[in-house]
Order: structure tokens, then sequence, then C-alpha cells
């Protein structure tokens, strides 16, 4: 068995990879929560560096997703990167970085959006939260960490030392071992409203605060990454652990990252690494919808050549979401069209909402449309597949 | 996160130890005569049950294999009729995080594969190596048992 084979295998490889990339199980980096996971018998696993939860006692998978699917789960995504970019020309600094449109972005509002290389590919993906024309928060994921990171620090120095920054200089603050933690479900917001006299029902899908709950004072937005209505709260080192006590209580469970994954593909949503990276442009990626309206033909964001061209002319090849029959397809699982390899999948799983097998991936443009009928080669065998349009679940988000 | 996710199968959760030893076993049959089976594992954890009297294998995963893996979503099983030879790709096993390739512990014939698994795959966690088997195999070379190992063995080739 190809799965449990790994098990040896994967020691074989940390031993060496230890003294070439320091990812010994000893060196990963650790989250606020660590303790307060292995309390819970998390059972936890090296991702992006970190060691964290995959999973909690003897709950499974498909119990864990349903669970935040019917009722509400809270997951502990402090690995991810926070930052703050603060300055006069805040606004113009991360539009030259992004293609979004922030300065029409309301106060206290978020977006998804990408990072881009010179050639309109991603660097990450990633949501930026306006608090004001000079004060933002953003959030990027911990496996683009030093990209990330690298990559601001060049174009903030490169910012700051041009004319855009003769009111002043953008700075960029890192929120090293903050805590974020993301509450979702259809009964989080009935769980978090009754820890807060701040009224709920007023802050709706892409929007936040800052709510008081039970004496903290804590940044809340309202999304993430499952497709149902939820929470995700940005708090100060020395709260996470109290925090997060307060807010998995019943009928919240905890959950980790298997779940985090079926679940955020039943909606649709990319995951950096196997559905994005710096070779797809955010139109290939089916992500044209996060560039501005007004920034499409003339928006000055790096990359922007490259981009504009997938926008007039068409990109090479699409993401797109199929249902595969017999088995499973998972991630590089050639696609074909009649004998014809058209594409590859970057993420597949059988669904626990839908008991079918979803998937995404990337087709040669023309092959998109839904309802498409193609192959998927799993285990040497052509499995049919059908171009289904996302997300697979239908998003349960409180839009007021 | 797939290939991040098989690396997590690691642990060595000491809930996981097989049950009490089952090799060899006796059992009794009509007109006096006695069925040896023998059970062998393999390092990538499929089990097989080899009856002396009728020749046949009957292919599992083991427990722990089952615990490993999580909830089995989807098993898929070779053609009946089907010869293999040890080492073979003959299925799959599925959780919602990952595949798992089942490979022939022994070389022979697929005699019988067990259609209940279609409809119902927990089986593979609820009783992996009873009523969760995965076909039976005609051996035709039951020397091929003596590469496997014991049941003892085979705890220690996860143990450490």
């Amino acid at each position: 068995m190809l799965l449990l084979r790994p098990t040896t295998i994967a020691r074989k490889t940390l031993r060496v990879s230890t003294r070439k990339f320091a990812t010994d199980a000893g060196q990963l980096r650790r989250t606020g929560l660590y303790d307060f996971h292995l309390e819970n018998k998390a059972k936890m696993v090296p991702f992006a560096g970190y060691s964290m939860p995959l999973s909690y006692g003897d709950v499974g998978q498909v119990a864990s997703h349903n669970h935040v699917r019917t009722d509400a789960g809270l997951f502990d995504v402090g690995h991810m990167v926070q930052s703050n970019f603060r300055g006069s020309s805040a606004t113009q600094f991360l539009e030259w970085l992004t293609p979004s449109s922030l300065s029409s972005l309301k106060s206290y509002s978020s977006t998804l959006s990408v990072i881009l290389n010179e050639n309109g590919g991603i660097i990450d993906d990633t949501v930026i939260t306006k608090h004001a024309d000079d004060a933002f928060y953003v959030v990027t994921n911990a496996g683009r960490r030093d990209r990330d990171l690298a990559w601001f620090k060049q174009k903030l120095e490169q910012w700051n030392s041009s004319d855009h920054a003769k009111n002043g200089p953008v700075e960029m603050e890192v929120l090293e071992n903050w805590g974020l933690l993301a509450l979702q479900g259809p009964r989080a917001a009935s769980y978090l409203q009754a820890l807060t006299s701040f009224d709920l029902t007023k802050l709706t899908f892409g929007t936040s605060a800052f709510v008081p709950l039970e004496g903290f004072n804590l940044h809340v937005a309202r999304g993430g990454y499952t497709g149902e209505d939820g929470f995700e709260i940005s708090i100060p080192p020395s709260e996470t652990v109290e925090v997060a006590k307060m807010l998995s209580k019943y009928p919240v469970q905890l959950t980790g990252l298997g779940a985090r994954d079926s679940l955020r593909l039943e909606a649709g949503m990319c995951l950096y690494g196997n559905d994005l990276d710096e070779d797809t442009s955010p139109v290939e990626a089916g992500l044209s919808w996060v560039i501005g309206k007004e920034r499409k033909d003339n928006g000055q964001f790096i990359g922007a050549e490259g981009v504009r061209e997938h926008l007039k002319n068409g990109p090479p090849r699409r993401r797109v979401g199929f249902v595969v029959e017999g088995a499973p397809a998972r991630q590089g699982a050639k696609i074909f069209s009649k004998d014809e390899q058209i594409g590859i999948i970057t993420s597949g799983i059988p669904s626990p909402t839908l008991n079918k097998n979803i998937a995404m991936g990337f087709v040669k443009n023309g092959f998109h449309k839904r309802d498409t009928e193609l192959e998927v080669e799993v285990r040497n065998r052509k499995r049919q597949a059908v171009v289904t349009s996302m997300p697979f679940v239908k998003p349960n988000y409180w839009r007021g | 996160m797939q290939s991040i996710l098989r690396r997590t199968l690691a642990s060595s959760n000491p809930l996981l130890r097989c049950r009490a030893s089952l090799s060899p076993r006796a059992i009794s049959r009509p007109f006096g005569f006695r069925t040896v089976v023998t059970k062998r594992y393999t390092a990538e954890h499929e089990c097989v049950a080899f009856d002396d009297t009728t020749g046949l294998g009957v292919i599992s995963i083991t427990d722990h294999a089952q615990s490993s893996l999580g909830d089995v979503v989807f098993v898929e099983l070779p053609q009946v009729g089907t010869e293999v030879s040890q080492h073979d790709q003959i299925g799959a096993v599925e959780s919602v995080k990952a595949a798992s390739d089942i490979y022939a512990p022994v070389s022979g014939k697929v005699e019988e594969i067990n259609e209940t698994l279609a409809d119902q795959p927990g089986l593979l966690n609820k009783s992996p190596e009873e009523k969760g088997w995965l076909c039976k195999i005609k051996l035709s070379d039951p020397s091929e048992l003596e590469k496997l190992m014991n049941e003892e063995e085979y705890q220690a080739s996860y143990e450490h």
C-alpha cells in the first residue's frame, strides 16, 4: 500500500532533510496553540514548515468535515502570516503588488487577491482587509512565507526610495506569533453571538470589525475557507490559548487540516502549491474576478502585461471543476479528450458532502465549458470526468 | 497538501496494535480433517490468510493500515479471473485524504472478490481482516508465503 509505505520513507527522508532543510519535527515551527492541540489529542503533522493538527482524537475526517457543514468547527490557522501595511501610500503600494481595486474597497472590508510576479504568475493568494486608505491587514500563506516576505521587503525598499514615498514610507509589520482562529459552520454565528454584545448580524460576509469578546477586543473577519458562514479571529500571542478554549466548547469541534482540505475543495477554493503556482496567471486560475474592473484595461500593477494578454486573447489553459466517475482522481492525474492529454488534476477527493468524486484541474482553453465530457486516468484506467461549475457545494455565507 | 498528508501516517499510535495472534490457526472440520490457516503480512500492510486445504489466500489490509488510513470511502478490486504476480498492483483503497495502492502479496489467480465493499467500503475500517476482506487468490506458489512476515515481524516492522 503506497500510502502507508511513506511511514518508513518519510522518516528516512526527514533524517536526510534535517541537514539540508531543517524540517525535522524538532525544528518545525509551532503556533501558540501547539500544547493546546496536544492536550486535545491532536495528531500533529508537518505542514508548511509548522507542526499542525491533522485531526483530533478518534474523530475521523468525514465526521469532522460533516460537523463543520452541520454545526461548527474551530481551526488553528495561526501558521498563516498576518501583516499590517501602514503609510499614506499604502493603498497605491498594494495596488502595485496586486491587481485588486483597493482604493474603492470600503473600510473594514476584505477581498481575496493575488500577489503577482513580473510575468503575471501568482506568487501567493492572499486576503487583504482595508482598515483605512493608509492601513491594511494582509494574510498570506505559511507555505509561501519566505518567498512572500522577501518579495515584500524588496518591493517596499523599491517603493520607499521612489517618489511614491515622498509623503512618508509604507511600513510593514509582521504579526509574529499572533493567533489566528477560524470558527466555521452554520452554528458559528450563534455561538460567537453568545460571547459578545456586538450585533453580528451587521457583520456581513467579507467585512470585519474589532469585536469585544468576553473581555478581549479582537479583529474578527467574516469569511473563511470552508464555504460556510464563519469568522477568522486574529488574537495577540498572550491571549490565543484562552480564546481558543473559549471558542471550542460544545457544539464547536476542533477541526484539523484533513477536513480543512476537503471543505475548501468542496467550496471550489484553491490551495496554493496544488492549484496555484508562479507559472499560473489569475486568468488561468479562474480568478479574473479578483482583478479590479477599472484596473483591467490600464491598471499599473506588477505582472499586468501578462495578465492583460490572457484577458484579451484568452489564457492557454483554465482551472475547472470535475465530477469523476468510479475512482477519485487525485493531484497529478492526467486529463484526456479522446487520446490527447489536455490537462492535469491539481486537487481531488471523494466529496464527503456529495458522495461524488470531485476534483479541480487545468485544461486547455476550449475544453473548459460546463458539461464537457473528458476522461481522467486513474491507475492506468480512464474514467469519465465531466466539467462541473464550482463551488461544488453551495456556499452558506451571511450576506445580511 | 496531499503529499504532506501522506507523510503523516508515520505515527505509531500504541492503540493500533494488532489483535492477539491468529496464526497459525487450526480449525476443526468434519471427518476429522484439520485445516491450517497461515497468516502472513507484507511491509506494505497487506495480509494473506492461506488455507492449505483449499489453496486459497484471503487478501486483506491490516488493522494498523485501516486505522492509519482513516475512513475508507472507496475500494477498487481486481477482476475475478485475473492472473496476478506477487507485488502486482491489484487495486486501491481510498480515504478522503489519499489513495493507497494494494499489491498482491502472493501470485495466483483471483477467484473471488468481496462485492459488499462496493456498497460498504466502511467494512475495511470496522473489520479489516474479516468482513472487510478484499479478494481470494488461488496461490500458484505457496512457497512465496515464506518470504512474507509473520505477525510479530510485521508488528515490529512498523513500530521501529
